[in-house]
């Protein structure tokens, strides 16, 4: 399959050009996404081809235009929704939670809401506490949605295609620190990467590091450095947290014995929780230490870069605890 | 998907109780079949509900029963102007609206029962019917919940270049929500085929609207949001119809959407079971002899000479044995084995 290089931000506007042109019921709205491309420029070109009628310019009316796309959805299009920051979506929390996750289920199947949510989450560049949650856990624990994390160019353009082929709403998180990030993509309309499908970022044999979005980066960076340790390093990432693919994280424990769950969102109550409980439930008789967790710390983003860099994880925090749990 | 049943007409009248008196007067405001439609309609509503409380407090349904006694004109005379593929979204109110739309007795009151053969199979009950091979976008539990999706809806609608429409009931208690806002401002600034109708029955839940509401016309708002807005008697079924008609009709035309405020009255509680402390038995008393919608029409229609008062009385009659015979389908009908809760989240 030919490849081409290109930024993360790319691949994400050609995901959403290619399934445009492949299908009249794809339509895009958001904030500024029309003329202007979007603040991130994850949309640019596709005014210019599309036209008004499929790339909306919305009012910031979050809860509004997603309630829009829940309807649009349960009427034969598919939505995609541009949430400026992922922080907003907590403004459509009734759209997302009440609606869109469970109006399925609850007319007993009549209908499918082919919707897909795209969100800007992390920290890490002083936009302070409104603009830099991370809130992929919330969304993961409502029954009716999926929830995607890309870490890499080629697969943001894989996955962002299949959640937009998806019958199901889908929140599609993108770290905004990734979004000039360079790699590989496949030059091919059909590539897909179907939801519910870890990737193994690095093999190795001492340490599964299961990490999410920009959090793979740092694990692979950990890895080479721990290698100079003679600790060789498993990095699997998981690329969706709902569906959660399980047996490709429990495969690589077993192999391991060591496993250290790192996710950007504040520790407590979040996704490493969650996968860390099920490798302690599935694979304990495999484990030589107990789990451990890297997230953020338990506050809200501070704005100021001395404050706030230290509240997330980053590589010596990996190199450390990677260390610290074979007590070395 | 759940078992497609074939779709009722019920935005086209014709087909409903022909009249079987000969009309002598002229000048009537609707034709003669769609008098009779709107009458057996609100009739079927009327006892349907009547049946709800009844089966509601002889324990054969769970949950919360919020009945729409009083209000049917609103719901009749709307939906008799749409066609089966137009689209409405209804609220916790919301057995009227579904009957008014072409949803079925049976379906229905399966479903309140909480049975595998009502339209959610169980999953829903009274506040969530839905049937979608008819435009019924479904009913809601949130307070305000149609308004998104039922102006997605039009949305839909325009971007598909279809001339479907959209109604989204909502009471005046929706109309204090912030979506209102949100989601009406798109369809003005969208011209979308979208109409909005207030059920203004005076109380949001057990609180009176006056207190707690800046305007005292809830179409008021609709200057502000840059969209025509209407007030109507919501206790004559002919008015609503006419008014709901040429909305439908500017819509269809892509002229955008209209907001129509239907004044009206809940004859009975928030809920089978609410004491009603906070309203006075002299108002409801007067309501109820006033302006009772099916009285309302059926005046109108002996005194048109379209029917006699036998006539409209067989006709309730009718309509109470299919009302039966929906509960006995119902109580008959198995519950859903544990199982099935596990069925129908993703597609």
């Amino acid at each position: 399959m030919p490849e081409r290089e290109m930024l993360f931000r790319e691949a994400i506007a050609q995901a959403m050009r290619e399934e445009m042109r492949r299908d009249k019921s794809v339509f895009l709205m958001g904030e500024d996404v029309g003329p202007s491309g979007g603040i991130f420029k994850c949309c640019e070109g596709l005014f210019d081809e599309f036209g008004p009628q499929r790339v909306l310019d919305t009012p910031i009316a979050e809860a509004g235009y997603i309630g829009l796309s829940v309807g649009a959805a349960m009427t034969d299009m598919r939505p995609i929704a541009e949430l400026m920051f992922g922080d907003f979506a907590l403004l459509a929390m009734d759209q997302i939670v009440n609606q869109a996750a469970k109006i399925r289920y609850m007319t007993g199947g009549q209908c499918k809401v082919p919707m897909t949510i795209r969100l800007a989450m992390g920290a890490g560049r002083s936009s302070a506490a409104q603009h830099s949650q991370s809130l992929q856990a919330i969304f993961a624990h409502i029954p009716g949605l999926k929830v995607v994390l890309p870490s890499t160019p080629r697969d943001a353009k894989g996955l962002l295609k299949s959640a937009i082929r998806d019958d199901n709403p889908v929140l599609f998180f993108e770290d905004k620190m990734m979004y000039n990030d360079k790699g590989l993509v496949p030059d091919d309309d059909d590539f897909l990467i179907p939801l519910g499908q870890a990737d193994i970022k690095r093999s190795g044999s001492d340490v599964t590091l299961v990490a999410t979005s920009s959090m793979v980066t740092l694990a692979l960076e950990a890895a080479e450095r721990l290698a100079a340790s003679d600790i060789s390093v498993e990095v699997v990432d998981p690329r969706t947290l709902m569906p959660l693919d399980e047996d490709t994280i429990l495969e690589s424990v077993r192999k391991t014995g060591y496993a250290i769950v790192i996710d950007e969102a504040p520790q407590s109550y979040g996704a490493t929780a969650e996968i860390a409980a099920r490798i302690g439930e599935k694979a304990f008789d495999y484990l030589d230490a107990p789990v451990l967790r890297i997230g953020a710390a338990d506050l809200p983003i501070p704005f100021s870069p001395p404050l706030e860099m230290p509240t997330i994880p980053d590589v010596d925090r990996v190199v450390a605890t990677v260390l610290k749990q074979r007590g070395r | 998907m759940a078992k497609k049943t074939p779709a009722k007409k019920a935005g086209t009248p014709k087909k409903k109780a022909p009249a079987k008196t000969k009309v002598t007067t002229k000048n009537l405001r609707a034709p003669t079949d769609t008098l009779w439609f709107m009458y057996q309609k609100m009739c079927q509503i009327r006892l349907f509900e009547e049946h709800v409380w009844d089966v509601y407090t002889r324990g054969l349904m769970p949950g919360l029963a919020h009945l729409y006694i009083g209000e049917e004109a609103v719901a009749v005379g709307a939906c008799s102007a749409l066609r089966d593929d137009d689209y409405i979204t209804s609220t916790h109110r919301g057995h009227g609206h579904c009957l008014a739309k072409g949803g079925q007795l049976d379906r229905m009151m399966a479903e309140i029962m909480g049975k595998e053969a009502g339209y959610c199979r169980g999953k829903g009950g009274s506040m969530h019917i839905a049937d979608m091979s008819v435009g019924i976008l479904g009913a809601n539990g949130i307070v305000g919940g149609g308004f998104g999706i039922a102006t997605g809806a039009a949305l839909s609608a325009k971007l598909r270049n279809s001339d479907q429409v959209a109604v989204c009931f909502f009471g005046d208690g929706a109309s204090n929500q912030g979506i209102m806002l949100e989601t009406i401002n798109m369809a003005a600034a969208w011209n979308l085929p979208a109409i909005y109708i207030c059920e203004n029955n005076q109380y949001g839940e057990h609180t009176p609207y006056q207190a707690v509401t800046g305007v005292k016309d809830i179409a008021d708002r609709a200057k502000g949001l840059g969209l025509e807005g209407l007030i109507v008697d919501g206790s004559d079924v002919l008015v609503m119809h006419e008014t709901m008609s040429a909305a439908v009709a500017k819509a269809r035309k892509g002229d955008g959407p209209t907001l129509i405020e239907a004044k009206t009255y809940r004859f009975h509680g928030h809920h089978v079971g609410d004491a009603m402390t906070y309203r006075t038995r002299e108002e409801a008393e007067w309501w109820r002899d006033n302006k009772d919608p099916i009285k309302l029409l059926g005046q109108y229609m002996t005194a048109n000479k379209v029917a006699q008062q036998k006539e409209l009385d067989a006709i309730y009659k009718q309509v109470e044995g299919d009302v039966l015979a929906a509960i006995e389908f119902g109580k008959d009908a198995p519950f859903p084995p544990p199982e099935q809760a596990y069925e129908d989240l993703y597609a």
